[in-house]
């Protein structure tokens, strides 16, 4: 099992960005995924700066990733699709099923990622078909619920859970962060520069439930499996999905590879530096909010 | 046929006040969770169903049957014998969003028709043309994310019909992407066909108002003068740096009269009213006014103009009693 780092889901500055993959290069990741997933009007980087710094990560021994944009609602958005599909140098998670359906075009393998909705080991079949060699589960599926895919999944395909960092819940064609300063979305003046981590929503008692991310909306909490590892081995799970934050993210990496192998120090050290509380109720078929070890506590 | 008025069943008696009131055809879904609407006490079974497609059938109009969740690896079969049922009963078309499950159809049942779901999350054509090109699907339901020019370039790019959402509750998030009211109450349309499900509602009388929580999470507080809304976890008001609001969506009502003659003009196949948790009688009001409205534009679409009569009478039937052209409108987003 190993560690993959997955797409960068909020807007940072250009150079925070480039400085952030610098460091990257360096931690013990397998993998790296790489591109504009959530908003097609971020723009600080295109195309080419993303394929240069892929070229960086693969000369540093990464496997690198190009992740495809969840929402894509207009003819600039396939355009920019057709062209990361083309370049043809790197694997693409596909993030939606219009990607599938280029991809499969290609002949070249790619990675099925958690937002195609594969609950069954029938529809992770057919993507198989089609040329995918790795996939994720939907954030919201259960250890048990992942086993029964498993039990049925197409021989050779490499699972990848998202295993640390707030989860993708939610796309709108509306964007939040603009609504939140009264701008519209094509006018949004990138807000999200402002907010690194996000914005958080909290209920009207000041109970952290959301974190607003432009036109996706992700959890509060911090999905957490790093005490999860031998349920994760014991599936046969390839990597861990480990999503980026603003602040020590190479922390997080050494955290986990700590963890991998049987540190035991480490989970501890990971939880003094997460941005917001500790939830892990998917992995365990309740409701998301939740944590095992606050109610085992 | 453009604009067909697509109608939603959740019982015998609205399937009846649908086709009554001049739908041309209803969606209905068995009572489990093979459908997004699974409540209590709502959808058909086998015997139901037979009684509902004869009822539609003997008047010329279709039943079309959603199997819109997410078929779950362990309960695989239920979904297949979902399918199976469809096809013995004579459903004019199953609606599904899982393509292991349209493969099993397409193997089964070549005959049978396949509607892709607004849960399927198609907002491209290239989705779209995937699933024609893989399954036959015959039409796809857009969600509700797309603005009316990107909605017509998806009509340009694909043989697929198209059919549009027109009126009823607006899920602010693309479906089938949405996992809200699963990461609150560990139940989401995708997974178990209910959204913010009625079972984890709590309403309290509390000092400070009246309370909505969804699994324990405070999701709105009301004054003595406003007016409370079914707890749908993204029409909640909560805080983001400081301000308290409808962070997400306020509490209303698609509704796209204004928008029927460029819907006609690009060729929408089909628009599609939600609602199959609503009663009969709020059925067949919607069914009247929309099948008023969609004769109107296909009579002089030039001079149509939605009548403040039947803005009047959806208005009362609006969620909050308010409406917005949504995302088909884009100063929405």
């Amino acid at each position: 099992m190993n560690l993959s780092l997955g797409p960068l889901l909020y807007y940072w500055s250009r150079e925070d960005t480039l400085a952030f993959y610098a460091e990257a290069a360096n931690w013990p990741v397998a993998r790296v995924y790489l591109g504009e997933s959530v908003c097609s009007r971020r723009h600080l980087l295109r195309l080419p700066d993303w394929l240069a710094l892929a070229e960086q990560l693969a000369a540093a021994g990464k496997d690198v990733v190009l992740s495809s944009q969840t929402l894509v609602e207009s003819e600039s958005d396939l355009k920019a699709l057709r062209r990361m599909i083309g370049d043809g140098r790197f694997m693409v998670e596909a993030n939606e099923w219009g990607a599938v359906r280029l991809l499969s075009g290609t002949g070249v393998p790619f990675v099925a990622g958690h937002t195609l909705n594969i609950y069954n080991p029938e529809t992770l079949d057919v993507l198989a078909g089609l040329g995918a060699q790795r996939w994720l589960p939907p954030v919201e599926m259960s250890r048990v619920a992942l086993m029964s895919i498993l039990a049925g999944a197409p021989a050779g395909m490499e699972t990848e859970v998202f295993a640390y960092g707030r989860l993708p819940l939610a796309y709108s064609a509306r964007c939040f962060t603009a609504r939140h300063y009264n701008l519209p979305k094509d006018d949004c003046q990138f807000r999200c520069l402002d907010h690194p981590d996000g914005m958080q929503l909290s209920t009207r008692e000041g109970e952290p439930f959301l974190t607003l991310n432009g036109i996706q909306t992700q959890s509060a909490g911090v999905y957490n499996l790093i005490g999860e590892l031998p349920s994760l081995r014991e599936l046969n799970i390839a990597s861990l999905r480990l999503s980026p934050q603003s602040r020590h993210m190479g922390r997080v990496v050494e955290a986990f590879r700590a963890a991998l192998a049987g540190e035991p120090a480490a989970a501890d050290a990971l939880v003094r530096i997460m941005p917001g509380p500790a939830v892990d109720g998917y992995w365990h078929g309740r409701a998301g909010l939740e944590n095992s070890l606050a109610q085992n506590a | 046929m453009p604009l067909d008025l697509v109608c939603p069943a959740g019982s015998l008696m609205s399937l009846k006040a649908a086709i009554d009131n001049g739908a041309d055809a209803v969606y209905m879904g068995f009572r489990d969770n093979t459908n997004a609407r699974a409540f209590p006490g709502l959808n058909f079974d086998e015997t139901q169903a037979a009684e509902g497609l004869r009822y539609a059938h003997d008047r010329g109009r279709r039943v079309l049957l959603a199997l819109n969740t997410y078929p779950q690896a362990d309960t695989w079969a239920r979904w297949t014998g979902a399918i199976d049922r469809a096809a013995k009963l004579g459903m004019d078309a199953v609606i599904l969003a899982d393509a292991g499950l349209m493969r099993y159809a397409v193997k089964q049942h070549p005959a049978l028709r396949l509607h892709l779901s607004v849960q399927g999350s198609a907002t491209s054509y290239e989705a779209v043309n995937f699933y024609r090109e893989h399954f036959g699907v015959q039409r796809a339901v857009l969600p509700r994310v797309l603005s009316l020019p990107q909605v017509e370039n998806v009509v340009k790019h694909t043989d697929v019909e198209i059919e549009l959402f027109g009126f009823g509750g607006l899920c602010v998030m693309v479906e089938g992407r949405c996992l809200l009211s699963s990461y609150c109450t560990g139940e989401s349309p995708n997974s178990a066909g209910v959204c913010s499900p009625p079972k984890a509602v709590r309403w309290t009388d509390t000092a400070v108002g009246l309370e909505s929580r969804l699994n324990g999470v405070l999701l709105d507080r009301y004054g003595k003068d406003e007016k409370a809304g079914y707890p749908t976890l993204c029409k909640g008001r909560f805080e983001v740096s400081g301000e308290t609001y409808y962070a997400l969506e306020e509490p209303t009502s698609l509704n796209t009269l204004d928008l029927l003659p460029e819907m006609l003009k690009m060729g929408i196949a089909a628009i599609k009213i939600e609602g199959r948790q609503r009663s009969p009688a709020y059925v067949a009001q919607v069914t009247k006014v929309w099948r008023a409205a969609i004769d109107a534009v296909k009579k002089n679409a030039e001079g149509f103009k939605p009548t403040p009569a039947w803005q009047a009478e959806l208005n009362k039937l609006s969620e909050g009693q308010s409406h917005t052209l949504g995302a088909y409108h884009r100063p929405w987003k």
